[in-house]
């Protein structure tokens, strides 16, 4: 009995004292591997800063020499950038709030709701996940160009609300209400839209932030449809017009990644101040409820 | 409680109305004129004649649309089972990290993935460029020259690939950290004191109860990658664009440079049939999931 007992606590030192170097080591190693990973990153950021001159140079450094602004300055002079940043806020927020409110209020109406044609519909959102939207994008053309919407704020928009995911999603966290929390309320007189507003919405917040942030990154990130539907300088998102900056520019990496830092930035940003939601997002766009 | 049983069906009908509208006008719509286009000889914009199998046929003799095809599949292969299998050994280090520590490295593997394209495109570009990538500093000394990496064809897939698979595969990681955290600890203590090694706890307990989630991603990212186009085509751009072509790209090639709709409208339903097959798949995988 006392044999088994010390062989077993000896067992254990072994592991332990083994995990130990073996998690140092490893622990080294992942941290390392996030460096590398980083490091492209890091470098478009110190290359942004440096003067141009110094980024030509073989063995440019780690740390630049002399930071300098000029290529942000020269970016923020020489291009658009001002409209389209404006461009891109304008769109990708009425994106986010369109697509939002489309969620919850298709979401309320297939969770809470009897109405004829309501499977059919539910049906037709689950299939529509299947769907791939880049090959839509010669129809989308004809559609927006139809309207006269091409190279518009409303025509950038338009194609990017198809979103079944979200009012998959709400009608998920509806469906999980409390059927009492219903029965109390409409007792007290209220009537759908309070119902929807004023209880399974505020119940919801979370999912809603969440929701909002990966479709507004989304938004922001979009390439191919705002590339395809603006003609101008003037209309193009952030997200498509810093490629233009390359072309004017030539061989200047600091300005180009001036460009490239100032796109990516709002992203980073709404990521680094939000990342838990972004987290709990991803896993509710992948069919995993966090 | 007729009454209210109409009021009922009034509101669902103001609550799903825009929803449907946009579904209706550019969803199903859009979906049903791109096969009735891939009929004709139409160009991008205005009528064109109705011209039954012509352009089904083009596709079976078209040089490029069969490089296009070659090009995607390639592109899945090289992204789609590698970035998995780096995904689930960055998760499985990073798992380890408690608290502060593993939100600092989480960060720098995620970072990338929230970046629009045009960003990545720009940032790779430089550290790859011919004269002054610092990347050419480990190019150099296995190939004894600079490689232009964007311009030879036996490098482009690869390193698209490799700058995709650094670009998206947070979202990964972050699925198989949540299947990581949802196996109990418990499991991993009674092995421990069975003496378990660690290659035998991978294994015989990680590995199989992190398998759905490795099927999950394997299928998003199969569906992701076969619509792959933005980063090929910035990369291309000023090359020589038929030898890299892929679908979604040769769908733009056709419509939008060629001014030939009926044609792109083509190669659109077969990307289209393409997809929704994987996707059903997808989605049996999905309800076996859910039912078990």
């Amino acid at each position: 009995m006392t044999a088994t007992t010390a062989e077993v606590s000896a067992g254990e030192g072994r592991t332990l004292r083994f995990f130990d170097v073996g998690s140092v080591l490893l622990t080294i190693l992942t941290v390392i591997c996030a460096l590398i990973w980083f490091f492209p990153l890091y470098w478009a950021l110190i290359t942004s800063i440096k003067p141009e001159d110094e980024v030509v140079r073989p063995f440019s450094g780690l740390i630049p020499e002399n930071p300098t602004l000029n290529g942000y300055i020269y970016v923020i002079t020489h291009s658009n950038i001002g409209i389209w940043y404006l461009n891109s806020t304008i769109t990708a927020l009425s994106i986010t709030f369109l697509v939002v409110l489309m969620g919850i209020c298709c979401g309320y109406a297939i969770s809470q709701l009897r109405f004829p044609g309501r499977m059919a519909l539910w049906w037709i959102i689950l299939a529509s996940f299947m769907i791939p939207v880049p090959a839509l994008i010669v129809n989308h053309f004809i559609i927006i160009a139809g309207v006269k919407l091409l190279n518009t704020h409303l025509g950038i928009i338009l194609p990017q609300l198809i979103a079944p995911v979200t009012v998959i999603v709400y009608k998920q966290f509806f469906d999980s209400v409390p059927r009492d929390f219903r029965e109390a309320a409409v007792m007290d007189g209220a009537n759908e839209f309070q119902l929807l507003f004023r209880i399974f919405l505020p119940m919801n917040w979370g999912v809603t932030t969440a929701l909002a942030i990966i479709t507004f990154i989304g938004a922001w990130n979009a390439f191919l449809w705002p590339f395809l539907a603006t003609k101008t300088e003037d209309m193009m998102t952030v997200t498509v017009g810093i490629t233009e900056v390359q072309d004017t520019f030539g061989v200047a990496y600091a300005r180009v990644l001036a460009g490239a830092v100032m796109a990516g930035l709002p992203v980073a940003l709404v990521y680094l101040i939000f990342q838990r939601r972004v987290t709990q997002a991803i896993m509710l766009s992948a069919g995993i409820k966090g | 409680m007729l009454k209210s049983r109409r009021n009922e069906i009034l509101v669902a009908a103001m609550l799903v109305a825009p929803f449907i509208a946009i579904y209706g006008w550019l969803f199903v719509y859009p979906t049903v004129q791109m096969i009735r286009l891939s009929f004709t000889d139409a160009p991008l914009i205005g009528e064109g004649a109705w011209i039954g199998l012509e352009n089904y046929v083009k596709l079976f003799t078209d040089k490029v649309y069969r490089t296009a095809v070659w090009n995607t599949s390639y592109f899945v292969l090289l992204t789609v089972i590698p970035g998995t299998a780096v995904a689930l050994a960055i998760a499985l280090v990073v798992s380890r990290l408690r608290g502060y520590a593993q939100s600092l490295v989480l960060a720098a593997f995620f970072l990338p993935y929230v970046l629009p394209v045009t960003v990545v495109y720009l940032i790779w570009n430089w550290l790859f460029d011919v004269q002054f990538g610092i990347l050419q500093s480990v190019i150099e000394p296995i190939m004894g020259q600079p490689v232009n990496v964007w311009r030879r064809i036996p490098w482009f897939m690869p390193t698209v690939a490799l700058v995709t698979i650094w670009w998206t595969n947070g979202f990964s990681i972050l699925l198989f950290l949540a299947g990581l955290r949802n196996i109990s600890h418990e499991i991993y203590e009674a092995a421990e004191l069975d003496g378990a090694k660690r290659g035998q706890v991978f294994w015989k307990i990680t590995w199989p109860l992190i398998w759905p989630v490795t099927v999950l991603c394997l299928t998003i990212q199969l569906i992701l990658q076969l619509k792959i186009f933005d980063q090929v085509y910035l990369f291309s751009l000023g090359g020589r664009t038929a030898q890299t072509m892929v679908l979604v790209q040769y769908i733009f090639d056709q419509a939008f440079v060629h001014n030939d709709g009926g044609y792109g409208a083509t190669v659109a339903v077969s990307l289209f049939i393409i997809v929704v097959a994987f996707s059903v798949l997808q989605f049996q995988g999905l309800r076996a999931r859910g039912e078990r």
